[in-house]
């Protein structure tokens, strides 16, 4: 029995997160899953895990956590050493572990809400036989392309979000991207240079492809 | 989307375009600080700059952990109504157009919960310790409440503290049927800060930490409001409310709003 263990939906952008942060990590895992159509999350065993009843939750040995950031970033402290290194590269300087929180704040307040949006109008809609809203698309995709304009700059002056090196700023990234990539929001990415090549790095990576399998 | 609506909207401050230097010991009415080693001629300028305005949640929250680490600092006020936030030279502090930005020598930082990490780690030495020290187990506890904090009850309360408090500040007409739907919302989130403060002093643990401070500015709006009967309903919610609001580094910040 792996000491891992993650209780979530493989099909979310947050539970993939920590299945991605696990993955670069090469970490053996149980992925316990959560049966979200029947409203698992909002119900006792779930709650004692996370008492806001959002998936997902987390166990390493006995310590239990809630929340998708605490979880990624208590991996990528705990086995700092081993697979991936998902914090700056010089990760005692606290400077530079600032610029990643900055990143990884950016992502969560600036840039997931319009994409997740975009993803559910998108994707998620026509899963469940409803109609796509064009306004609220329109609306939501001028949103991205601002903060899509930030990070084409960021990217001219470095590699990664975070500096020179892959972090989990970008890491945090990658599941809502992959989703956009399968609809027209496509574009966005794929007309901004540097963002183009970056959402290539990112996506292509080893790790990357296994949470899609 | 809430904290533009908010910061877009706010009234300029009053001040002169210099910029206020504050010093922790003291918060009197002068603008510039001259500390006693330095000639009567010369102005000592902290490292550590923050761009924004009193007023605003986000600014507050910085404040906040300075003055807990009794760091010397500048408020530089943005002139909000002009829309500086959104030109330069501020979109070189913060791409995103949003106060608070804060300059430490040449480090340059925004989001304010990214800052007062920053702070809290940098100045770890320094007044209060705002995170629990310890092992790697320790550390992520703490970060499960900073994050309930900024996903869970910000979003809720900061759009209540909108409709209650500032949407009355620039003419508008509180939505109440908004504020049910929220307070709604909300009620669920104190019961489970309910269900926690009795098993831990304060959020993280039995420490004050980031966890409780990021709550503070507002927690300190909502309880001038109708919207204070939720916390004070709750027995351990309102005795960790009294306690926190009553730090003398956050009265040090209120303070602030009066100048």
């Amino acid at each position: 029995m792996a000491s891992i263990k993650v209780f979530g939906h493989a099909t979310t952008t947050s539970t993939r997160r920590v299945l991605l942060t696990l993955h670069e990590k090469n970490l053996d895992y149980e992925l316990v899953n959560v049966e979200l159509k029947d409203g698992e999350h909002k119900k006792e065993p779930f709650l004692s895990r996370n008492p806001f009843g959002q998936v997902p939750a987390f166990e390493d040995g006995d310590l239990k956590l809630f929340g998708m950031k605490p979880i990624t970033q208590y991996i990528a402290h705990r086995y700092e050493g081993q697979g991936t290194n998902l914090l700056p590269a010089d990760s005692k300087n606290i400077a530079h572990y600032a610029t990643m929180s900055i990143g990884m704040e950016v992502e969560a307040h600036q840039f997931d809400p319009a994409a997740s949006k975009l993803a559910w109008e998108e994707l998620f809609k026509h899963i469940y036989g409803l109609t796509t809203d064009q306004a609220v698309v329109a609306e939501e995709e001028a949103k991205l392309a601002k903060v899509l304009d930030v990070y084409e700059a960021r990217l001219k002056e470095f590699k990664y979000l975070a500096g020179e090196t892959f972090t989990l700023t970008d890491l945090h990234h990658i599941p809502v991207i992959q989703y956009l990539l399968g609809t027209p929001t496509k574009k966005l990415f794929t007309e901004r240079p540097r963002v183009n090549e970056w959402v290539a790095e990112i996506t292509k990576r080893p790790a990357s492809q296994k949470i899609l399998q | 989307m809430m904290g533009t609506i908010l910061q877009s909207r706010l009234l300029p401050i009053k001040l002169s375009h210099s910029s206020l230097l504050f010093s922790p010991s003291q918060h009197s009415r002068s603008n510039l600080k001259f500390t006693s080693k330095s000639s009567p001629s010369t102005i000592t300028m902290a490292s550590i700059k923050v761009h924004g305005v009193p007023m605003s949640t986000a600014t507050m929250r910085v404040l906040a952990a300075l003055y807990e680490k009794e760091l010397e600092f500048e408020l530089i006020p943005v002139d909000m109504r002009a829309g500086a936030h959104k030109q330069e030279p501020f979109l070189s502090l913060n791409p995103f157009g949003q106060i608070p930005a804060l300059q430490d020598g040449d480090l340059t930082l925004f989001e304010s919960r990214a800052i007062t990490e920053y702070i809290a780690d940098e100045y770890s030495e320094k007044g209060e310790k705002l995170m629990c020290p310890g092992c790697n187990k320790v550390k992520a506890l703490t970060k499960v409440w900073l994050n309930v904090e900024g996903q869970q009850f910000d979003p809720i309360a900061s759009k209540i503290a909108f409709e209650r408090v500032f949407k009355g500040m620039f003419g508008m007409t509180t939505d109440p049927a908004a504020v049910q739907d929220l307070e709604g919302k909300l009620v669920r989130v104190l019961d489970i800060y309910e269900a926690r403060l009795s098993k831990s002093e304060f959020l993280a643990c039995d420490c004050f930490t980031l966890a409780d401070l990021h709550h503070l500015p507002v927690i300190h709006y909502l309880m001038g409001t109708d919207s204070k009967a939720l916390f004070e309903s709750r027995p351990k919610v309102c005795e960790w409310v009294k306690k926190i609001t009553a730090r003398p580094a956050w009265a040090k910040v209120v303070d602030l709003q009066k100048q």
